[in-house]
């Protein structure tokens, strides 16, 4: 089944789903409405076979965020379909949780929590796994600049017992 | 009936068996495991970060320190994934020099992989040394050829660094044959030892189902019944020019991924053994600009590194630097499964099971 | 060893050193010390290489590695210390007991290396005191030896009366 073949199916059962396929891009990219995303996921997964979710990251651009899901099919040896849900609120971004569906995605939606500061409601344990609680900032997003910091001015917020 | 409460030990950072500042925080209930739950993040070194203010080829001795052991092969997935962004062609010679060059880091992996396992479970430093004694040698090689045991920064986007010198082939022919030597030995000394065999059958069993929900890849997913090899897939850079078989194991514990990865080092060893006869002359790097600019665009390339996919996603604006440059770990993934593996298991098997998956912490954390 | 003329029988000059209290303390220090297994990231390979069979730290009776740190006396810190992992570093470093020594090893417990970045420590001698520093990205297995050298140099001059483990209380001539 061909990436066409996949995207004539998903505007096939969730017709407004589709927001946008780019043209020119090296991967074959689907725009997805964020509200929509675990009902297409689930649908993918379940009915079309995708199931080895390889990747979930996000990119901070000057307007909004995306948060793009690799998938592959292993059973059918099909190769790469790229999702991506845009989130123009960057205060409150947030994208419904995967790990339902592809258990694989918890670790990598707990690193986009962590440096990026997207929530992901629905997912069983978000937590900051690359740094801790108190860090200050979300360092990948464009903003924050990258700086050293000296030990004793991350001091304060490290965690302290017991909940190191 | 006696009632009994369960104790959370905490495992690490600093532990004699992690392999590197792992820590494990373990719900047991007498000697059973209920609960675990992984916490790392203590090598987090903001290599991504970091990458956006580099050159794309700048980039290149940072992913050096993605997985320590491997350094080539990580180089060459920053260079595939960068290749297949900007469009660039490599020349032949430049790929025999990659695939030679990845496929022995493989062997060295592999060998660590194991001697690792072996320190695990309690052979205290002997079948390590027989593997370190081994990877020397290979060292030898990695240090001919570009200068540096281990941090290599080899492969750039467009070709190789630089040609292989005149006494690589010889060494080169006898490294594999000493190797091939080895591995038979290897077999020889560990595969049907009783305590081995004890404490490694049926341990840490990942069911075929679970593997492939939970984006385990590598070694681990082939010790699980499911012949995925990227190099097959994918056939990235000359794969497909070479004759090679992908083993796979069906029942998936830590045994069948001990001899999935001494089936993996035999295959490596024909790879290898073609494409020494292959080799072609020729130019080891394409003619590019001294500063690569890639056009505006973002693509995502993968390739079979040891311990599983290695994938780079890079978006490009149009000037020097990586917009983003995001690293799909292979050994944070194949870390979903651990406490699936173990739970229902004895402490005593926790680091078995985590050798068995083969991790790398700078992989973890990046 | 002797500096001073003291007349002794044949038999007993033969049994006999005589030395300073100084050499017998910092040659049994130095000849037996025993380095705690503290691997962080990349350095922590040369570290196992130079244990291993080619470059042989067993040699300098430093071969075993204690897990423990209240049983070592070097610690090796050879790795990037993040700024997560440096309270456990401290916590670890004040566990040991004296007298201890500190090997910084590899440029990025020097000054952080080539991770300057939110995340990195830049050095561990912010948090830790460092007698021995090892450069190189990471340090061959004979680099990390000429280390031991120099480490083995420091010791070798000690002196009791003025050791820092044994200044509780002010000095008093032994």
């Amino acid at each position: 089944m061909t990436n066409e073949a996949i995207l004539a199916k998903i505007r096939e059962a969730y017709p407004t789903a589709v927001v946008d396929v780019p043209e020119e891009m090296t991967d074959f990219t689907i725009i997805l409405a964020a509200e929509q995303l675990f009902a297409v996921a689930k649908f993918l997964h379940d009915e079309l076979g995708m199931d080895y979710l390889t990747d979930v990251t996000a990119v901070d651009y000057p307007d909004h965020f995306e948060v793009v899901y690799h998938l592959y099919s292993v059973e059918r040896n099909q190769g790469l379909l790229t999702l991506k849900v845009l989130i123009a609120d960057k205060t409150n971004a947030a994208v419904a949780s995967v790990t339902p569906i592809w258990p694989g995605a918890n670790f990598m939606e707990c690193e986009v929590y962590d440096l990026m500061g997207i929530d992901f409601p629905g997912h069983p344990d978000l937590r900051r796994i690359m740094l801790w609680d108190g860090f200050p900032g979300h360092p990948l997003r464009k903003d924050f600049e990258n700086r050293t910091f000296t030990f004793k001015e991350l001091e304060p917020t490290r965690p302290k017992p017991p909940n190191w | 009936m006696l009632r009994s409460q369960t104790i959370n030990v905490n495992m690490g950072p600093q532990h004699p068996s992690t392999h590197g500042v792992f820590r494990m925080i373990l719900t047991l209930d007498g000697e059973t495991i209920i609960d675990l739950k992984p916490m790392f993040g203590y090598l987090h070194r903001g290599i991504e970060k970091i990458s956006e203010g580099r050159t794309y080829v700048q980039a290149v001795p940072l992913t050096d320190r993605l997985d320590y052991i491997c350094s080539m092969t990580n180089n060459f997935g920053y260079a595939v994934a960068v290749e297949k962004l900007a469009a660039i062609e490599v020349p032949e010679r430049a790929e025999y020099i990659r695939v030679i060059m990845a496929e022995l880091t493989r062997l060295v992996n592999h060998m660590l992989a194991i001697g690792f396992l072996f320190n695990d479970l309690g052979a205290y430093f002997t079948p390590v040394l027989y593997a370190l004694r081994e990877r020397e040698r290979l060292l030898d090689l990695f240090e001919m050829v570009s200068g540096s045991r281990m941090m290599c920064n080899f492969m750039r986007p467009g070709g190789v660094a630089g040609d292989l010198p005149e006494e690589f082939f010889p060494a080169f022919a006898k490294a594999i044959d000493i190797n091939k030597r080895f591995v038979e030995e290897f077999d020889k000394l560990l595969s049907e030892n009783e305590i081995f065999l004890m404490r490694a059958v049926g341990v840490g069993v990942l069911p075929t189902q679970e593997a492939v929900r939970y984006s385990i890849t590598g070694p681990v997913l082939r010790a699980s019944g499911i012949p995925y090899d990227i190099r097959k897939t994918d056939s990235y850079s000359i794969y497909d020019r070479f004759d090679f078989d992908v083993p796979v194991q069906q029942e998936g514990d830590v045994y069948a991924r001990y001899q999935q990865r001494l089936q993996e080092m035999r295959q490596s060893i024909r790879i290898l053994e073609q494409a020494q006869q292959q080799i072609p002359g020729g130019p080891v790097m394409a003619d590019l600009p001294p500063r690569l600019k890639p056009a505006k665009g973002e693509s995502y390339a993968r390739i079979e590194a040891p311990k599983g996919e290695l994938g780079f996603y890079l978006v490009s604006d149009g000037s020097t630097n990586p917009y983003r440059l995001h690293i799909r770990s292979t050994s944070l993934i194949n870390l979903s499964a651990l406490r699936n593996m173990c739970v229902g298991q004895k402490v005593a098997d926790v680091v078995t099971i985590l050798g068995s998956i083969d991790i790398t912490l700078a992989d973890v954390d990046r | 060893m002797s500096s001073h003329e003291v007349t002794m029988d044949e038999e007993l000059k033969k049994n006999l050193f005589l030395t300073t209290v100084d050499t017998v303390y910092n040659w049994g220090r130095k000849c037996s010390m025993w380095p705690m297994s503290f691997g962080l990231a990349c350095c922590a390979f040369e570290m196992i290489g130079v244990a291993a069979s080619r470059y042989d730290c067993s040699r300098f009776g430093m071969e075993i590695y204690r897990a423990s740190p209240r049983q070592a006396d070097l610690m090796i810190v050879s790795g990037t210390v993040t700024q997560k992992m440096a309270p456990q570093v401290k916590r670890i470093y004040a566990q040991m007991a004296e007298p201890k020594y500190v090997l910084a090893m590899g440029t990025c417990a020097i000054s952080g290396g080539i991770f300057t970045s939110y995340a990195v420590l830049q050095g561990v001698d912010e948090i830790i005191p460092v007698d021995v520093y090892v450069p190189g990205c990471p340090p061959r297995p004979e680099a990390l030896i000429q280390g031991f050298q120099r480490l083995h140099e420091m010791v070798m001059k000690q002196s009791i009366r003025t050791a820092p483990w044994y200044q509780k209380s002010p000095t008093s001539s032994i």
